[in-house]
């Protein structure tokens, strides 16, 4: 499944890159594309792991850059 | 600005008046006399205003386990100046990055909002009658097949079929083309056009979030997913960019003052200096935002680009590869010509009118076209088509061959051979030739100066494919100005023949393919960058092409090719000047030479540069 969030407070590019290299390495997830520009983050993971994955997601971009929020 | 930009300018306003004051102060030696212990407070309270956020950032992303964040990194640079004792420059240090960092969030919203005010197409409702009303509903419940109504000045709201009313739709906004559309009962609209001043009924044919307004903006949202090369690799950069330097400045602090007797406040400072450019954020900020700008500017053209490697891929073009029918020419035939061997003009087009007077095909109905008048078909019977070589029946109970050379030459009947340019029909009755007619396809406005224009950009092989005859390709590829023509191909030859010239491209510029995007998917997808053309609302062209080019205008391909070109030099300029900045001040810094000054202008100064200059796609096209 492929499902986009909306980024909230995504502040640094840098950080963004981060994020989205770390959210790949979560197990189950296929893809992960964190586009800095429009604030989303596109996920394509294992369907029956989704909730969880995204909720890894958040933390990951927690710790990155605390503050930063996926919208569901 | 949003609230936690002002927010965060007051703070920038107020340290900035309170470093200038202090600035002053001390200048006039107002703090000799006083104890570097006292003087430090000064400092310290306009420090602690500007910096306060960065401190708890740091705080927390330490109790997350994260180490190389620039906001520590900031942290200690600036602490370790205030421990040597420079306090006028760790403040300037913290000031300065904090400039930056608002300009930064500044200008990422306002490019992000140029962009969405580009792509202002999504409409807010639409008109579903009810009781003898109008109800403004979210087009996302209009279900396919209801019936809705657009009133003059209103965007339409999803893709339909007119059912009633006539008005000039404006799809400006969709393909940069000035010119309304006329829409009528029948015709196909588009959402995202805007009414002009009839009021229209549509039948809705797709769903919201099928229809193209939707479909454009998923794709250029998502454009920036498909990273380009140079992307990439600072990516990659930017991962062991900040460690490398962060150990430099370690390693300069402790291991010269250890072995080597130097002095441990000179040596911090050096360090310090290295910490301040520890960010890569330049680079990591200004190389999307150009692709995302040059993105944007294409698509303010009506060009959608799906992604900054393509982007890429198209600026390296120097191979234009087009399909002909459809593309470089109107996909309408004509007769241009009937040369009969015995009798009149006139007999010789009505019998071949009769002849195809059942077929289907675009000659046929062109061949029809031109005889204009109302057919007898009864006299015509015993019809049999053979698909790619003619059509045999019987016309007033005579055997009738109306087909290309090669059915002729099957049926062994003489004929005498027309050299004409265009697709040439020879008409038989009873085993004799009658002469024959000559159907050509008319070259689309503007398809020539578009080839030119592309020579012009440097562009050094523009190829022609097509399925007609060698000596048609070839007239038609001299008046475009075409150099190489692959004529009398196959579908699936196109395919082939784009592969041998990718082959010959090889290590070299890459190659395009300009198609129609109807029937040449496969081609569109083999190609380098595939741009389908005149594809507003075709599902498949826009699947499979790399680039749509909205309406039917070749000559947004050069213009396209110069947008490329340009956002790819910003991007290098970017690139080279923050590498070159940010090395030139390291070395100068670890020799000693440079000062905070310099590290503040090689962090903060490089990367608000280096926005500006990415924020000049946004506005590349705009003269054109």
């Amino acid at each position: 499944m492929t499902k986009k969030f909306k980024m909230q407070d995504l502040d640094c590019a840098n950080c963004a890159a981060k994020m989205e290299m770390l959210i790949k390495k979560i197990p189950g997830v296929e893809d992960a594309s964190m586009n800095f520009m429009m604030q989303k983050l596109t996920l394509t993971a294992d369907d029956d792991r989704f909730e969880e994955i995204v909720r890894e997601a958040q933390k990951v971009c927690t710790k990155v850059d605390d503050g930063c929020l996926i919208l569901r | 600005m949003t609230k936690k930009q002002k927010k965060t300018l007051v703070r920038i306003l107020v340290t900035g008046a309170a470093f200038a004051a202090l600035f002053v102060l001390e200048h006039a030696g107002a703090f000799a006399s006083l104890p570097a212990l006292v003087t430090v407070w000064f400092y310290l309270a306009p420090y602690l205003l500007i910096s306060y956020d960065i401190l708890i950032k740091a705080a927390k992303n330490i109790s997350h386990g994260t180490v190389f964040d620039e906001n520590l990194l900031m942290l200690v640079a600036t602490v370790a100046a205030f421990a040597i004792g420079e306090f006028s420059e760790a403040l300037a240090v913290m000031l300065f990055y904090q400039v930056g960092e608002l300009f930064q969030s500044y200008a990422v919203g306002k490019s992000r909002r140029s962009i969405s005010d580009l792509l202002d197409i999504v409409p807010e409702y639409a008109n579903v009658e009810e009781d003898g009303g109008f109800k403004q509903v979210d087009p996302d419940e209009v279900e396919v097949g209801t019936e809705i109504v657009i009133l003059p000045g209103e965007r339409v709201p999803l893709d339909g079929v007119v059912t009633e009313g006539s008005s000039l739709v404006d799809t400006k906004a969709l393909t940069g083309e000035p010119v309304p559309r006329s829409v009528n009962a029948g015709d196909e609209i588009v959402s995202g056009c805007v009414n002009g001043a009839g009021t229209l009924r549509v039948r809705t044919t797709k769903a919201f979030e099928n229809s193209t307004v939707t479909r454009i903006l998923e794709l250029v949202e998502n454009a920036g997913n498909r990273k380009a090369k140079v992307e990439n690799f600072i990516t990659r950069f930017a991962r062991v960019y900040t460690p490398f330097v962060t150990c430099c400045a370690v390693l300069l602090a402790v291991l010269p003052p250890l072995f080597f007797g130097g002095v441990w406040t000179d040596w911090l400072r050096r360090a310090c200096i290295f910490l301040v450019i520890s960010c890569p954020c330049a680079l990591v900020i200004s190389v999307p935002l150009g692709f995302f700008g040059g993105i944007g500017a294409s698509s303010r053209l009506g060009v959608l680009v799906k992604g900054s490697n393509f982007l890429e891929a198209l600026a390296e073009t120097d191979t234009l590869v087009f399909d002909k029918t459809g593309t470089l020419t109107k996909g309408e035939f004509r007769v241009a010509g009937v040369y009969p061997e015995s009798g009149s003009e006139a007999e010789l087009l009505e019998f071949a009118a009769l002849g195809e007077g059942f077929s289907t095909h675009p000659i046929a109905h062109s061949i029809r076209e031109a005889y204009g008048k109302p057919l007898d078909l009864s006299r015509v019977t015993d019809v049999e088509e053979q698909p790619g070589f003619g059509i045999r029946a019987k016309i007033d109970g005579k055997a009738a061959l109306l087909g290309s050379g090669r059915m002729l030459d099957a049926e062994n009947v003489a004929y005498a051979e027309n050299d004409a340019a265009g697709t040439v029909v020879y008409l038989a009755r009873e085993r004799k030739c009658l002469g024959s007619v000559v159907i050509s396809d008319s070259v689309k406005p503007g398809a020539k100066e578009a080839v030119a224009a592309a020579k012009r950009l440097g562009i050094s092989r523009t190829v022609m494919l097509t399925g007609d005859r060698s000596r048609a390709a070839e007239a038609a590829a001299r008046e475009l100005g075409v150099d190489e023509v692959r004529a009398e191909l196959l579908p699936a030859g196109k395919v082939e023949a784009v592969e041998r010239l990718l082959d010959a491209e090889r290590g070299r510029g890459k190659l395009a393919y300009v198609g129609d995007g109807i029937n040449d998917a496969p081609v569109l997808a083999r190609a380098d960058v595939g741009v389908a053309m005149g594809s507003m609302g075709s599902d498949a062209a826009i699947e499979a092409a790399d680039i749509v080019i909205l309406d039917d205008d070749l000559g947004k391909i050069p213009a396209t090719v110069r947008i490329a070109r340009k956002t790819m030099g910003i991007v290098r300029a970017n690139i080279v000047l923050a590498l070159a900045v940010k090395a030139l001040v390291m070395v100068l810094g670890a020799l000693g030479l440079a000062n905070m000054w310099m590290a503040v202008f090689a962090d903060v100064g490089v990367a608000v540069l280096a926005i500006l200059n990415s924020m000049r796609t946004l506005s590349l096209g705009k003269t054109e």
